[in-house]
This record gives C-alpha cells, structure tokens and sequence, in this order.
C-alpha cells in the first residue's frame, strides 16, 4: 500500500510536470518519468510482461521517437530564448543545470522512483508472486504466450500488420517533397 | 493487495491530466503527449481489472492498445514534423487553412 502511493504520487507529479512544462523536452522527460512509474505499477498488478513491454515499447521507442521530433524541430536547445531562458543566455557558459522548479522536481522524482523500486524489490513487496495460487504467474509470459497465440492469434496478427502499415506510411509522410 | 478501486481512481486522475493537457496547451508536441498518457491511463485501467478478474483478457487488451500506440505515434510524429516544417511553427493556432 505504501509503495502503491509513492507510485502514485510520482505519477500524477510527472504528469502535472508534462502538463505544466514550458518546454516540450521537460515535458518528454516527465512523460518518461510517468511510463516508468506506470511499469512499476504493472508489476504490483501482476502484469510483469506488460511492465517490460511497457519499458521497451514507451520508454525506449515512444519516448524516443518524441525526443528525435524535438530535437528536430528545436525544442532542445540549451540556451534557446523561450519562457524557460527569457533573458536568452548562453546556458554553455554558465553552469548548463540551472537548478529550477523543472529540474528540481524531476530529480527529485527520478531519485524516489529508484529509491521505491530498489526498495520494494529488496523487502520483497514488489515481487509478482503475491496472492493466493490463482493469481500467480497470470501475467507472466507463459500465461500471455498461451492466449496470445491460441485466443488471440487474429488481433496478434492484426497487429502485425497494423505495425507494418504504420512504418510504410511513416517512411512515405517523411520523405522530402520532391 | 490494493483495492482496485485506487487503480481506477489513479487511472483517472491520469486521464483527466492527460485531457487538460490537450486541451490547455498550445504545442502541438505536448498535446501529443497528453494524448499518450491518456492512453497509458487506459492501459492501466485495463490491467487492474485484469487483475481485478482473473482474466487475461485485460492484459491482451493492453498489448493490442501497445502496439496501437507506437504505429499512432509514429505516423503522428511524421505528420506533426510535415506540418510543422511547412508552417515553421509548433502552435496548433497556426494549423488553420480550414478554418472557414
């Protein structure tokens, strides 16, 4: 119960912080501070291969590709005259890490969300193997394997198929106009 | 065990940032941004009422809606930075050749 708060509390915190942020690298950064969170979440629900999917899928593509977006279309610079630097300095003179309200909460989240994991998995209360005998193992990937391919085998081929239209329109929409 | 009910309650609270956050911003970065968290809150409604159930319908569900958010963002994200090239700017209000 404790850890489901600390969660919580990092992940609502994260989101106001994407919501609230007046550059959209901060707010890629809170969002990433939420996705992990929500995997944390997964695994206190018995979810285990959705928390790594989760991780990989969000974290390491979804994020990634809306980092590459903002980075491309410059909202990253360090010393851009935005809200966030309104005096416009060069941030690579001075010290870079200015410590404002966006950092120090990011932070600070970033510190708790390790902190609560490295502590719930050390007491042994992040562990997925709580609850009687039926509910264990439900989301491990054997459990998931089983139905995917057996229930599931059309939507888990939809999807495929969902993925590769999505890449060929992607790669047509970023082509240079000719 | 956690209720589900702080689950859901959480999930909502997510939900209703993440609408906010479309609707309130201006970036049309953040707003798809908030859009991915609205739809993370939904994974999470589903995995607790997974669990809530005993059935690993929720959790397929979650994959699906997985694999539908990455093929979204990744179109998405090339039609943002299509737009965004031809306008030379990040600001929703400037996407109105429609506007009548």
């Amino acid at each position: 119960m404790f850890l489901f708060i600390i969660f919580s509390l990092i992940a609502i915190v994260a989101a106001a912080g994407v919501i609230l942020s007046r550059r959209p690298i901060y707010s890629a950064l809170f969002l990433l501070v939420n996705f992990a969170t929500l995997a944390a979440l997964y695994i206190m629900l018995q979810a285990q291969f959705l928390a790594v999917v989760q991780v990989i899928v969000y974290g390491g593509a979804i994020v990634v590709l809306f980092l590459f977006v903002v980075m491309l279309l410059g909202g990253g610079e360090l010393n851009a005259r935005d809200d966030a630097n309104p005096a416009g300095e060069d941030l690579r003179v001075r010290p870079a890490v200015r410590l404002r309200w966006p950092q120090i909460t990011a932070l600070g989240l970033a510190v708790l969300l390790l902190a609560t994991v490295g502590y719930g998995l050390i007491t042994g209360q992040l562990n997925p193997i709580q609850g009687d005998a039926t509910t264990f193992g439900q989301g491990s990937v054997q459990a998931i394997g089983s139905v995917l391919y057996t229930d599931y085998l059309l939507p888990f081929e939809l999807a495929s198929v969902l993925l590769l239209v999505g890449m060929i329109g992607a790669v047509v929409l970023a082509r240079p106009a000719e | 065990m956690v209720p589900t009910t702080y689950y859901l309650i959480l999930s909502a609270v997510l939900f209703t940032l993440g609408a906010l956050g479309v609707v309130l911003r201006r970036n049309v970065l953040i707003i798809f941004m908030s859009v991915e968290m609205m739809l993370n809150a939904v994974n999470l409604t589903f995995a607790a009422l997974a669990r809530h159930f005993l059935q690993l319908h929720g959790q397929i569900f979650v994959l699906m809606a997985m694999a539908v958010a990455a093929a979204e963002v990744a179109v998405g994200l090339a039609i943002v930075m299509a737009v965004v090239r031809h306008k030379d700017s990040t600001n929703v209000q400037d996407i109105n050749l429609l506007k009548g």
